[in-house]
């Protein structure tokens, strides 16, 4: 019987209806047009980056810059206040990751052991504030009380535990560190301390690239923060310096000062130099961003096999 | 190993929870949260008043409707056609390319729809100039401003979202697959017999979280986004806290507005998941 069934069916399987074909192939156009509906706006950039405005406007640039000019980055690397913005959200995007790990892979680990204590009131400790949160000026207000306003601090310790982020490393340290280890380390007078740092630790290369990857994206692009604690604008991670130049047309470049140079052009540089810094600013991700896609898919993978 | 994770979490999350009751006083800073005086309901009753209360909600409701309706469908359309496609280069290019917006910062995004929409330089001034047709400014226009929100939305996590029901398709039985070629289910039989189905639970589990936000509109994008001209339709709840309490420092009327807000958010949240539970079977807790 089942013999004949394959018989009757090989032939349906080699040589696939129209319909299919059609539906297939109208997959894929459609898929190529949302590949180009979201590459062209980012090639776009680029283009303008290296164009006059002129060019720009008159379609002569639509595809590839009719006369590059350097124009743009000249100004963007004049302008001070960008690279001290640059070398602030460096500075917080390193600290700020290393924090995170240092406070949620220990924990993540430590709930992870079976012999804690308590484990039912600290699952819930860590719980309530995934879903209850004071509210933005109650944090501001305790930001404040702490006399934490102006400081960097303010932008790297409120966000630093993720519970979100200890449950996947206690799954992690479950699942993939044998328990046999730990037996093995203890009889031979290991602490739990040194355990963790000399056995647990090197294993986890991959959980730890994951969340310190997360937590770099993270930072990099946060703004709000920022905005609401620290008023010294030496103290300005990019995104915020950014703002002021692509939102509240602020000309931060050097020509601003120099009387020469027309109106006109004044705008078409601020123009260019605009795109400049959307480029230099979304570089390094988008730089990393092909190697490291995998570890970011892994994250949401991890999360949503969770359990 | 718990203590550093602890105590942060004491001090920047549990302490804040303690600072919702100057809700219901008239908090000053001078006399801090100990002896400011006790108002009872009198800051909600104030807003629940004020003229502002029917603008905000309205565009609040406006744009996170909007975007319910019109983000949240097309991740999980996408995942269906994705999930049709074989493994090869164009599936793999094509999943690089759409979670590539994901990390652009909102600052970027919010940067390039402001340049972009700009009626005297950008790509659709560009576009109109092409068609001899001059552009006007987008972003003065109320009546576009939820469009432009939700769509610039829909660009930048179309993929991404797709993701986790990419995961959820991924995790299907082939066999049934098989099963269902032999009785001559055509793909698209397959996709709504089986895929679709399937699908369903995790579907609804993500559409219970997002109603638990529909007063949460994002504040980073809209504030951002945010002018002179498109005020009457752009200004959200969060953004009025945000205004009242920091830039007026009405911190006990902004801090009762957010708790109104995450009240309702959190009533929002068991409703649809009480409806879930009695229709699909499917629930949170």
């Amino acid at each position: 019987m089942q013999l004949v069934n394959q018989k009757t069916h090989k032939p349906r399987l080699r040589q696939r209806p129209f319909k299919e074909v059609a539906f297939d192939w109208g997959i894929k156009i459609l898929f190529s047009l949302i590949i180009l509906g979201i590459i062209y706006p980012l090639w776009f950039i680029i283009i303008a980056s290296f164009s006059t405005p002129a060019d720009i406007m008159s379609g002569n640039s639509f595809l590839w810059p009719k006369v590059i000019t350097f124009a743009g980055y000249k100004e963007l690397f004049s302008a001070e206040l960008i690279w001290r913005g640059y070398l602030n959200t460096i500075i917080y995007t390193v600290v700020g990751t290393f924090v995170q790990l240092a406070v949620n892979l220990p924990a993540g680990y430590a709930v992870s052991r079976s012999e804690l204590v308590g484990k039912k009131w600290i699952f819930l400790f860590f719980t309530i504030p995934m879903f209850i949160g004071g509210g933005l000026i109650p944090s501001y207000l305790n930001i404040r009380n702490l006399g934490l306003l102006n400081n960097p601090l303010a932008l790297i310790l409120p966000g630093a535990v993720s519970t979100y982020n200890i449950l996947v490393i206690r799954t992690f340290f479950k699942t993939s560190i044998p328990e046999s280890l730990w037996e093995a380390s203890i009889m031979d007078g290991c602490s739990l301390f040194r355990y963790f740092i000399q056995i647990a630790l090197p294993l986890s290369k991959a959980i730890i690239a994951v969340i310190g990857l997360w937590a770099a994206v993270g930072i990099w692009n946060s703004w709000f923060d920022a905005m609401i604690y620290l008023d010294n604008e030496n103290l300005h991670p990019l995104q915020l310096v950014l703002r002021r130049v692509l939102l509240s047309n602020e000309y931060l470049g050097q020509s601003g000062a120099n009387n020469l140079i027309s109106h006109t052009e004044l705008f078409n540089r601020a123009q260019m130099m605009k795109y400049a810094a959307m480029i230099v600013s979304t570089l390094p991700i988008m730089c990393s961003y092909p190697f490291l896609q995998k570890y970011f898919n892994q994250g949401v993978m991890i999360g949503s096999v969770k359990e | 190993m718990l203590l550093p994770a602890v105590i942060i979490l004491f001090v920047f999350a549990y302490l804040p929870m303690y600072g919702i009751v100057i809700a219901f006083q008239n908090y000053s800073p001078a006399l801090g949260v100990m002896h400011s005086p006790w108002v009872g309901f009198a800051n909600f009753n104030e807003f629940l008043h004020s003229y502002q209360l029917y603008r905000t909600l309205k565009n609040t409701l406006v744009i996170s409707f909007y975007s319910l309706f019109v983000g949240f469908p097309l991740p999980v359309i996408l995942a269906l056609l994705t999930h049709q496609l074989r493994t090869g280069m164009f599936k793999k290019t094509f999943q690089v390319i759409t979670y590539l917006p994901h990390f652009i910062s909102t600052m970027i995004i919010c940067g390039m729809l402001v340049m972009f929409l700009s009626p005297n330089s950008g790509l659709v001034a560009m576009v109109a100039h092409l068609f001899k047709a001059t552009a006007p400014n987008y972003l003065a226009m109320p009546k576009l401003f939820s469009s432009i929100v939700v769509w610039s939305d829909v660009w930048q996590n179309l993929g991404w979202d797709s993701i986790i029901y990419l995961a959820a398709l991924a995790g299907i039985d082939p066999t049934l697959y098989e099963a269902a070629t032999i009785d001559g289910a055509t793909k698209f039989d397959q996709m709504r017999h089986i895929d679709y189905p399937l699908l369903m639970p995790t579907v609804i589990t993500l559409l219970i979280l997002r109603a638990g936000g529909i007063l949460g509109v994002g504040l980073e994008k809209v504030l951002l986004l945010q002018n002179n001209l498109n005020i009457t339709a752009s200004e959200v709840i969060s953004t009025y806290v945000y205004k009242m309490g920091l830039l007026n420092s009405q911190f006990s009327l902004s801090t009762a507005i957010g708790l109104f807000n995450a009240i309702i958010n959190f009533a929002l949240l068991l409703t649809v998941n009480k409806i879930s539970k009695h229709y699909t079977d499917t629930s949170l807790f």
